[in-house]
């Protein structure tokens, strides 16, 4: 926790209402995003037992698993999530296109021609993040948006779509062909979701922490209607009781994928043993009573956190939306392209497991999504700005003597290199040769040449800078190119200065000290064997 | 044990290491504890190499490590002449540039005469296919190496001799890295580790005493961070010692560190229990404030490498701090003093190096939790094992008690072999032998 936000607690918990701590929404919020809550049963590891989603709020569907132990009961609840959830994905596909489900190859059996199988190699259309220097694919101009309420809930999903995205559509305990294509979109949203800054599957309570203190700790944070009693507490109620009644399972029942306990046992239990007993009996119209009554009791379940769910994606789309999301939204909407078009050219399903090429790959890339995130964060919001000058990392002051002439003749030719002297009162830690940025000059570089204390006003640091970039070829700067004497200026040591990707040896050329090449994947029956729960 | 048997027995040691390299097939690892002579056994071996015609290619991981190791390289072997590969923007390094043997170029192609070729893993990474891969490379610090930067450039070697220190920091990223946990290729587990993991066949082999450490240290740290393979120092207590030019004025605290730490290797500066930020004005203070008392008193030292009293001068001083943030605290400290050249870093960027005196902030002074980050005991071992003479800790009182409260709670996973020694045994056991030495801030 940084030092601001530590501080924001304290205030929230003294205020009795959360606190903001981003000037904007830092994540892209889809005007009809498709909200799922799902809901497991306890004890199994992703035996689902419901799920409400939907993209009106005044239309939630819910499908239920009336015995989620058993296996066919759930490929066929399956079946049904598919086909909501494909048929929201397929409303994003350009009309023009085949749609998804026409392309879906079966099992092991890919399209004549398809890239090659298993993890994507470099070059391929890459199902995920888009990879630096592949060829550029123009993004769909939107993209689904998936809300879940908390993480769990999407590691629901990731682990769901792994076990369905390698079933096999004939043969023995053959599913619905829309299954497996569910599991592999579950999988690529849930895969995407890791991305630092991607908002393709978001959390709930993530999003809402990110720009809300709360007088409550993360953990307690964790729970949707606590979280949401801190930020947007009902008349006449502080934080602190808003989210003392959200700890009551029965009026806020938990927000899943994990039921309450109490309702497991004093509810659910006994509604999936009528509708066994009425199964066992071949009781039609009692089988039907049950049923509705599960329904009934799973809708109390699920109904409240529906209504949250409405109520946060409404905050957070008053927020205006950060200069820089509309550039991480772009990179979701390439990465639902790209694996749109690898379905659609028959591509193979993601595979169990990393390649030892494709983790690295991986690694590397979310390790410059994270730098990346940083850094446009900082630049777009003066509120993570400060905290990073109350590290040291950035220093903000007025600009209190300007060279902006000055040339370096050092070299061959004379550049233009124009120094500046920022005063400020924060606490200074760069060192001189430092290099910084100015969030309001991007692509201009400035290197520290002193630091001094400015002797005549105690408290006040003098930064000398030399500026680089940004300011045409000729040997004056433009005006307005640079900063000028009086201006209220921000450096930072957090530079969108980005080394180029990485290189890494192709899948084939994997060198014997990590194993080397490993066999090409082909999806197997074994992959199918893997258990449900 | 006697210098003398020592040698012999670092002497028996790498020549059972250059045997195995004479016949192995693939590559050789060699665990060195801190100060070992692993820099000795590269500049053994590359000058081996190098002797038979072999071209071999150096990987080191920082340009700091690189620029020592060719100092190093270059004065052992004045015959070799010794390529280093870098980014076009780099100025070599005065301990770089002083050597006649020493060639900076950013192409690999403009080295092609240089049979030993040093660069850092990320430059190495750039080179593209050489027509005939080099017959052999050595990777320096591999312990530090993450898995994936081999993967970067194991294409461009026959065979390797890795080396490293296996109780140093492990790699680290700044993004949730569970996913790949257990996989034998981890691109977060070392160089090393994915290396032995895919070839169980290759020997690894250990250095068998410290010529760094002082005798009051390596029992310490081999028996807190090396708990299965230990070693010894090289020297015995009497061959080395610390005194002052000046006699100490009054009794203050830094004072009192210092001499105890003069007399024992270690001390414990121990300030008043808080909850403090990671730049903890006093404690910042205290560490900044030791190293210039210790300028100031004119600490002069006694080794085997000279039997007549040598100065400790500043570079031979080293600050060493968990985070960033609180380096450049500690260079303003220094500045405001007036101390100059005294070396401030992280435990990171300290890895490999070796100083008189190391004052350590603390990883866990003024904190309030003890998180996995702060417990890892490789950052501990780094702090604790840089020094020649004395080792000083700065620390906030209460670190026992904030241990007691927070055992580790890492959850295991499959696949993943245990890691000893686990960082929370390590502090206990590096706080119990500080409390002998522990000195109050007044």
């Amino acid at each position: 926790m940084t030092l601001l936000t530590a501080f924001a607690r304290a205030e929230a918990a003294a205020a009795g209402r959360a606190q903001r701590i981003r000037t904007v929404r830092h994540v892209h919020l889809s005007r009809r995003p498709l909200v799922v809550i799902p809901l497991q049963l306890a004890g199994e590891a992703c035996a689902p037992l419901a799920v409400m989603l939907g993209d009106d709020p005044d239309k939630p569907r819910t499908l239920t698993v009336y015995e989620p132990r058993d296996r066919a009961r759930r490929f066929e609840f399956a079946a049904d999530l598919a086909e909501v959830i494909l048929g929201h994905l397929d409303g994003y596909l350009p009309p023009d296109d085949p749609d998804v489900h026409a392309g879906t190859p079966t099992q092991g059996a890919p399209a004549q021609g398809a890239p090659a199988q298993g993890a994507p190699t470099q070059g391929a259309p890459t199902p995920g993040a888009p990879i630096q220097g592949a060829p550029a694919l123009e993004p769909l101009p939107d993209a689904p948006q998936l809300l879940v309420p908390n993480p769990n809930a999407a590691a629901f999903l990731r682990l769901l779509g792994r076990s369905t995205r390698l079933r096999r559509t004939d043969g023995e305990h053959a599913v619905r062909p829309t299954v497996p294509l569910l599991g592999r979109w579950l999988t690529h949203y849930g895969e995407r979701a890791e991305v630092p800054g991607s908002a393709l599957l978001l959390a709930m309570t993530t999003a809402l922490a990110e720009h809300w203190a709360t007088g409550q700790s993360d953990l307690e944070d964790a729970n949707l209607a606590a979280l949401l009693g801190w930020v947007d507490p009902p008349d006449g109620l502080t934080g602190q009781q808003a989210a003392r009644l959200a700890e009551d399972p029965v009026r806020c029942p938990p927000a899943g994928p994990v039921t309450d306990p109490t309702f497991d046992n004093e509810v659910l239990e006994g509604r999936m043993a009528a509708i066994r007993d009425a199964t066992e009996a071949g009781d039609g119209p009692a089988l039907a009573r049950a049923q509705a009554a599960m329904d009934a009791a799973l809708h109390s379940q699920l109904a409240p956190t529906w209504d949250l769910m409405w109520r946060a994606h409404a905050l957070l789309a008053e927020l205006p939306e950060a200069a820089h999301a509309q550039r991480r939204w772009k990179d979701d909407r390439r990465s639902f392209t790209a694996q749109a078009a690898w379905l659609r050219e028959g591509g193979a399903p993601q595979p169990r497991r990393d390649s030892a090429v494709a983790a690295a790959k991986r690694l590397a890339r979310l390790e410059r999504e994270q730098q990346r995130l940083a850094v446009e964060r900082a630049h777009d919001d003066p509120l993570v700005m400060a905290e990073y000058r109350l590290t040291g990392e950035a220093f903000a002051g007025t600009v209190v003597d300007a060279d902006l002439t000055r040339l370096d003749t050092d070299g061959k030719k004379p550049k233009l290199r124009p120094w500046l002297i920022v005063q400020t009162t924060d606490a200074v830690i760069v060192e001189p040769d430092a290099v910084l940025a100015n969030p309001a000059f991007p692509g201009q570089a400035a290197k520290v040449i002193e630091v001094a204390d400015a002797s005549r006003e105690p408290g006040r640091t003098l930064v000398t800078l030399e500026l680089s970039g940004g300011m045409g070829r000729a040997l004056t700067a433009p005006p307005g190119s640079t900063p000028a004497r009086g201006d209220a200026v921000t450096y930072t040591t957090l530079r969108d200065d980005f080394q180029p990707a990485p290189q890494f040896p192709s899948r084939e050329e994997t060198p014997w000290t990590h194993g080397g090449p490993p066999p090409e994947y082909v999806p197997t029956d074994d992959d199918a064997q893997e258990a449900w729960s | 044990m006697s210098i003398a048997e020592a040698a012999e027995r670092a002497r028996h040691a790498t020549m059972s290491i250059l045997a195995d390299l004479a016949t192995t097939e693939q590559g050789v690892v060699v665990d060195s504890p801190p100060g070992a002579g692993k820099s000795t056994l590269v500049v053994g071996a590359a000058t081996e190499l190098a002797k038979n015609g072999e071209r071999v290619m150096i990987v080191g991981q920082t340009n700091e490590q690189v620029d020592d190791l060719i100092d190093r390289l270059a004065t052992g072997s004045p015959g070799t002449a010794i390529g280093r590969l870098s980014a076009a923007a780099y100025t070599p390094s005065e301990r770089v540039a002083g050597h006649q043997n020493v060639a900076a170029r950013s192409s690999v192609a403009d080295l092609a005469e240089h049979p030993v070729v040093v660069a850092t893993a990320a430059k190495w990474a750039t080179v593209r296919e050489a027509e005939r891969p080099w017959p052999w490379a050595i990777v320096d610090e591999a312990y530090q190496m993450r898995s994936d930067a081999l993967l970067r450039v194991a294409r461009l070697f026959d065979k390797a001799l890795f080396v490293g220190d296996p109780g140093q920091l492990d790699p680290f990223s700044t993004v949730e890295t569970e996913r790949w946990l257990g996989l034998n290729w981890d691109p977060m587990s070392s160089a090393v580790a994915v290396l032995l993991t895919n070839n169980g066949h290759i020997p690894v082999h250990t250095l068998p005493v410290s010529w760094r450490l002082p005798a009051s240290a390596a029992t310490v740290v081999s028996e807190a961070f090396y708990p299965f393979t230990g070693f010894a120092a090289a020297t015995e207590a009497g061959d080395r010692a610390m005194t002052w030019n000046t006699r100490p004025f009054g009794k203050t605290s830094f004072d009192l560190a210092l001499e105890t730490a003069a007399t024992t290797g270690w001390a414990l500066l121990e300030l008043g229990h808080r909850h403090t930020l990671p730049t903890d004005a006093e404690a910042i203070a205290a560490c900044a404030g030791l190293a210039a008392r210790l300028l100031q008193r004119g600490a002069v030292t006694i080794s085997e490498r000279s039997p007549d009293p040598l100065p400790v001068t500043a570079d031979r001083i080293a600050i060493g701090v968990t985070r960033t943030v609180q380096t450049a605290a500690v260079k303003r400290a220094l500045r405001e003093l007036g101390v100059t050249n005294v070396v401030a870093d992280t435990a990171n960027r300290l890895q490999g190096r070796e100083f008189d005196v190391t004052i350590m902030l603390h990883p866990l002074s003024g904190r309030r939790d003890a998180t996995a980050f702060h417990l890892e005991a490789g950052r501990l071992c780094v702090l604790a094992s840089r020094h020649r003479h004395a080792c000083i800790v700065v620390a906030r009182a209460g670190i026992p008690e904030l241990l007691d409260a927070h055992p580790s709670a890492e959850p295991v996973h499959l696949g993943v072999p245990v890691k000893f020694p686990d960082g929370w045994e390590a502090h206990q056991a590096f706080m119990a032998h500080l409390a002998r030495h522990r000195v109050c801030a007044a």
